[in-house]
């Protein structure tokens, strides 16, 4: 074997949380090899020219939740990360609407032609969740402890998550223990009355989860997707100037830069385990490359049932790896549009569409979507979140021309009978005339669609079961449950082996912080 | 979403020949005083979405406050020549100057932009007014001067899509006009000249016409610049990221010699970092002597960038309870840095960059502390109470991409 095929570690998959790892082992002075099966990086956050002309975010659209640390260490900005604000989030609704945007005073007001009192919680929600948001952070920021049989360093870690614990206010407990447990619908009745609101907001609970607003453990989700912050403002999200694959190119250029080599068409077949311990990893095409440690990017399902014999393993995390949930809920519908939607309810061009655009009009709207996918239907009217990325970045579609980026719930992965083309097709017809209902000239401005279900996310991002944050993010498969107890710190139980995706602790989203912790982890034990 | 109305409001200010659709544009309805001009803070209710059509579509901007002077005659390179700090005798028909000038003490007056329009006709900006201060060393020259200032209109379109935007109105390509370089040409059948110059330090061009042709301009850029993200642009946005480029402004980062009451308040060009721009085998300029004892002495002052650093800045904040408080808009409130116990400078400007994620500001050092990588104690105050937090001394400017000087192949 020649040496030039030795490296001090190869990363399975290059999405943003394994370029992310090999940007840190490769500024720590590591020899890294990234091995990315598709043509493109990114994985989920991974732009491409779908329509000639027409760029989309394929799968992954907005940024909200980039650890500041990563892009100042990995140097991001130098290498291309350009957040663009999103301003504003719209819910149409038949004869009216609600409107959010950045602005205090505007928001005030719109929510004040709904419902005075809730305007007013308004004002004290965000701040308080943003509060919160900083008392769980440093859960994020740690690597999760072995609970059962911690180290000396765990429990130095356990002690200063301890300490930080004695400094939140009843308050702060209160709602943060309510936030782990309760439904996003229970959780949001108890500040608001006007149900667009409610719903509207709750549907960041839901966001990738098999679970419908009722369910218990969506208000967590939802914190989860308030942790973010741009610029010290908690609960901004961004969108990336050419797309979300722009974040992975940027993390890309920053390893690069640190020295890391990266493939692309480059399909890993299997990890070679020799004697319990990770050695290098075999191609689909046959060539090997060998190296000091091997390091996931992909899914727990992947990564350990996949990649590595289920002999190598123990019996226990094989079963805890096979019980990981990791339902598939969601589809993505890309338009290439001729013009803009417009919107009964606010006719013409407008700020409405520089934002999030959520089709989220009550708690049963949305309940019945997840009803449907509960019983393995698609959702007739679905819930959608849908940005216009060509607005805030004219490159991303001709001169006049547009996209639209549509997050569609429920598509339930084990759809009945399996999803073929005309289911897929029927989807895609349920997803436009959901937006027929607020904006009729939907069907007369669609020059190309891309529907996206569940498997073809399998299929096309590996993401088994078309599951957006390699596994839910739910109570029992979080911090030092993810993916599995024992196994939660980024090491597995093969030697050499490791673990850096979005189904390690934090969990999903583009943060970067799972590729961080995990090579923070590894270049601490080695 | 907006209230319809018909703002009317005598005011006691100047309005720009722009500001029958700027007034229309401005939903925030905030305005600044701009050399006695009403000019939009921001049009929008936040300036974010501006700040970023500078750095990633393309920004329009009414900068018609500007003071702006033409020099006519035979001897007029030889007055520029003597006035300002840089070789004007090597400035070519077309070519524009950045320059600083100075008294007779080698203290700084003012600073703008030299065209050279044709072999006898050149323009000056200025930031403040300077008429005065021409005539009085034009004496005995032979050449006219006249105040420009509301007789030329002008425009800036700022950032990566204003040369596809030009392209689109003008009748000739923009794609060989370089770096301080201007042209004319026409929009339609309007004159125009177009000077490759700008504020941001960025891709960037300044659109120069007559005071009547002003909204016909205006609506021409807007709607061939429609598809490539045009956006009315205010003053809070831009001060971003002239921080962001490095560039002084006068009344915020030093103040003119001739308004200065007392000494130490004047700069030389050398102690604002404008040394590159001092020619000093120039046979003779405004203030040559002085400055050549200044650099036998070296500087007392240096002008330079610094970082405020974001672990220990967090920190401060996290033990208030907080999050980091980052100023969302640019700030021109003077802030001490320290050296140990010792006061060793102040900034005069700074700004959270959103393009680098970086919190930087222009700062006064004492010489012998402005080395980079220097790292002094900023001074922040965090809920009423003073904090030094760490800043290192870093080149400017802070953000300098590859297209404010490129062509296209």
């Amino acid at each position: 074997m020649p040496s030039i095929n030795k490296y001090d570690a190869i990363v399975i998959g290059g999405g943003h949380n394994g370029l992310t790892a090999a940007a840190y082992l490769s500024r720590a002075g590591k020899k890294v090899l990234v091995l990315e099966r598709r043509h493109v990086l990114g994985g989920a956050a991974v732009t491409e020219e779908v329509f000639p002309g027409f760029k989309f975010s394929v799968c992954s659209y907005v940024v909200s939740l980039m650890k500041p640390n990563v892009m100042r260490e990995l140097m991001l900005p130098k290498f291309g990360l350009e957040l663009l604000p999103l301003e504003s989030t719209f819910t149409p609704l038949d004869g009216d609407y609600l409107m959010r945007t950045a602005d205090g005073d505007q928001t005030y007001r719109e929510i004040a032609r709904h419902s005075k009192k809730d305007a007013e919680a308004y004002k004290r929600f965000g701040p308080l969740m943003g509060q919160i948001g900083m008392a769980v952070r440093p859960i994020l920021e740690t690597i999760a402890p072995n609970a059962l049989r911690p180290s000396l360093s765990d429990m130095l870690a356990a002690k200063r998550l301890l300490d930080h614990f004695k400094t939140l206010s009843n308050e702060q407990f209160e709602y943060l223990t309510k936030l782990m447990t309760m439904s996003s619908a229970d959780f949001l009745d108890e500040w608001f009355e006007f149900e667009p609101l409610k719903s509207t907001m709750s549907a960041s609970g839901i966001i990738g989860t098999f679970m419908g607003p009722r369910s218990p453990g969506s208000a967590y989700v939802m914190l989860h997707h308030y942790m973010g912050d741009i610029d010290g403002a908690f609960r901004a999200w961004g969108f990336q100037r050419g797309g979300t694959g722009e974040v992975s190119m940027a993390i890309a250029r920053s390893a690069e830069h640190f020295g890391a080599t990266i493939m692309t068409e480059a399909s890993v077949k299997n990890v070679i385990v020799k004697n319990g311990r990770a050695t290098g990893v075999a191609l689909e095409n046959g060539d090997e490359y060998i190296s000091d440690m091997v390091i996931s990017g992909l899914d727990p399902k992947l990564s350990f049932l996949k990649m590595v014999e289920e002999k190598e393993l123990p019996s226990d995390f094989v079963r805890s790896i096979k019980n990981f949930r990791i339902r598939g809920s969601s589809g993505k519908v890309n338009l290439a549009l001729d013009g803009l939607p417009d919107f009964t309810c606010l006719p013409g061009e407008g700020h409405h569409h520089r934002g999030a655009i959520s089709i989220s009009p009550d708690f049963d709207y949305l309940e019945n979507a997840y009803d449907d996918a509960k019983y393995g239907n698609f959702s007739k009217r679905p819930f959608m979140d849908i940005i216009l990325p060509s607005v805030l970045d004219p490159e991303m579609a001709p001169p006049g021309k547009h996209v639209m980026s549509c997050f569609v719930q429920y598509a339930p992965y084990n759809l009945k009978g399996g999803w073929d083309d005309n289911k897929r097709e029927a989807f895609g017809d349920a997803v436009v005339n959901a937006l027929a209902r607020y904006a009729p000239n939907i069907k007369d401005i669609i020059l190309h669609r891309q529907v996206l279900t569940p498997a073809d996310l399998e299929d096309t991002f590996g993401l088994t079961e078309g599951n957006i944050f390699h596994g839910e993010l739910t109570v029992q498969q979080l911090f030092s449950l993810r993916p599995a107890v024992k196994w939660a710190d980024y090491t597995t139980p093969i030697k050499n082996y490791f673990q850096c995706g979005s189904g390690t602790h934090p969990g999903g989203g583009i943060t970067g912080s799972p590729g961080e912790m995990a090579a923070k982890k590894i270049l601490g034990i080695h | 979403m907006s209230y319809k109305n018909q703002f009317h409001a005598e005011t006691q200010l100047k309005l720009s020949p722009f500001f029958d659709r700027t007034s229309v544009l401005n939903e925030s309805q905030e305005w600044r005083r701009w050399s006695g001009y009403l000019s939009a803070t921001n049009y929008e209710l936040n300036h974010e979405n501006e700040y970023f059509a500078i750095r990633t579509k393309a920004a329009l901007l009414d900068i018609t406050p500007l003071y702006k002077y033409l020099i006519e005659g035979p001897d007029s390179q030889k007055f520029l020549h003597r006035l300002v700090t840089r070789n004007i005798n090597i400035c070519k028909v077309g070519q524009v100057m950045y320059t600083p000038w100075c008294d007779e003490k080698g203290k700084v007056i003012d600073d703008g932009t030299v065209q050279r329009l044709s072999d006898h006709k050149f323009r000056i900006t200025s930031a403040e007014p300077n008429l005065e201060w021409l005539e009085h060393n034009s004496v005995g020259m032979d050449l006219a001067i006249s105040d420009d200032s509301s007789t030329t209109a002008a425009l800036a379109l700022q950032g990566p899509n204003s040369r596809d935007i030009l392209n689109a109105v003008a009748k000739e390509t923009l794609d060989d006009l370089k770096f301080f370089w201007m042209k004319n040409t026409r929009f339609g059948d309007i004159p125009v000249s177009i000077s490759r110059t700008g504020y941001t330090g960025d891709l960037g061009y300044e659109i120069w016409m007559d005071p009547s042709d002003a909204l016909l301009v205006w609506d021409m850029l807007i709607e061939k610049g429609k598809p490539y993200g045009i956006t009315p642009t205010g003053l809070q946005a831009l001060d971003i990221s002239r921080i962001e480029a490095g560039l002084i402004l006068l009344d915020v980062d030093y103040i003119s010699s001739r308004h200065a009451l007392i000494e130490s308040r004047k700069s030389s060009p050398f102690e604002l970092g404008l040394g590159w721009s001092v020619k000093m085998k120039k046979d003779n300029f405004i203030g040559k002597r002085a400055l050549e004892k200044e650099l036998k002495n070296g500087p007392e002052w240096e002008f330079v960038g610094i970082e405020i650093e974001w672990a220990q800045l967090e920190k401060h904040y996290r033990k208030a309870g907080l999050a980091p408080g980052l100023p969302s808009t640019a700030w021109r409130t003077s802030t001490p840095l320290y050296s140990g116990s010792e006061q060793v400078g102040y900034a005069t400007s700074g700004a959270w960059s959103p393009i680098l994620k970086r919190y930087i500001a222009l700062a006064h050092i004492k010489n012998g502390y402005s080395k980079e990588g220097t790292v002094l104690d900023f001074e922040l105050k965090v809920e009423h109470f003073r904090k030094l937090t760490p800043a290192k001394v870093v080149k400017t400017p802070f953000f300098d991409p590859e297209r404010k000087r490129s062509c296209p192949a």
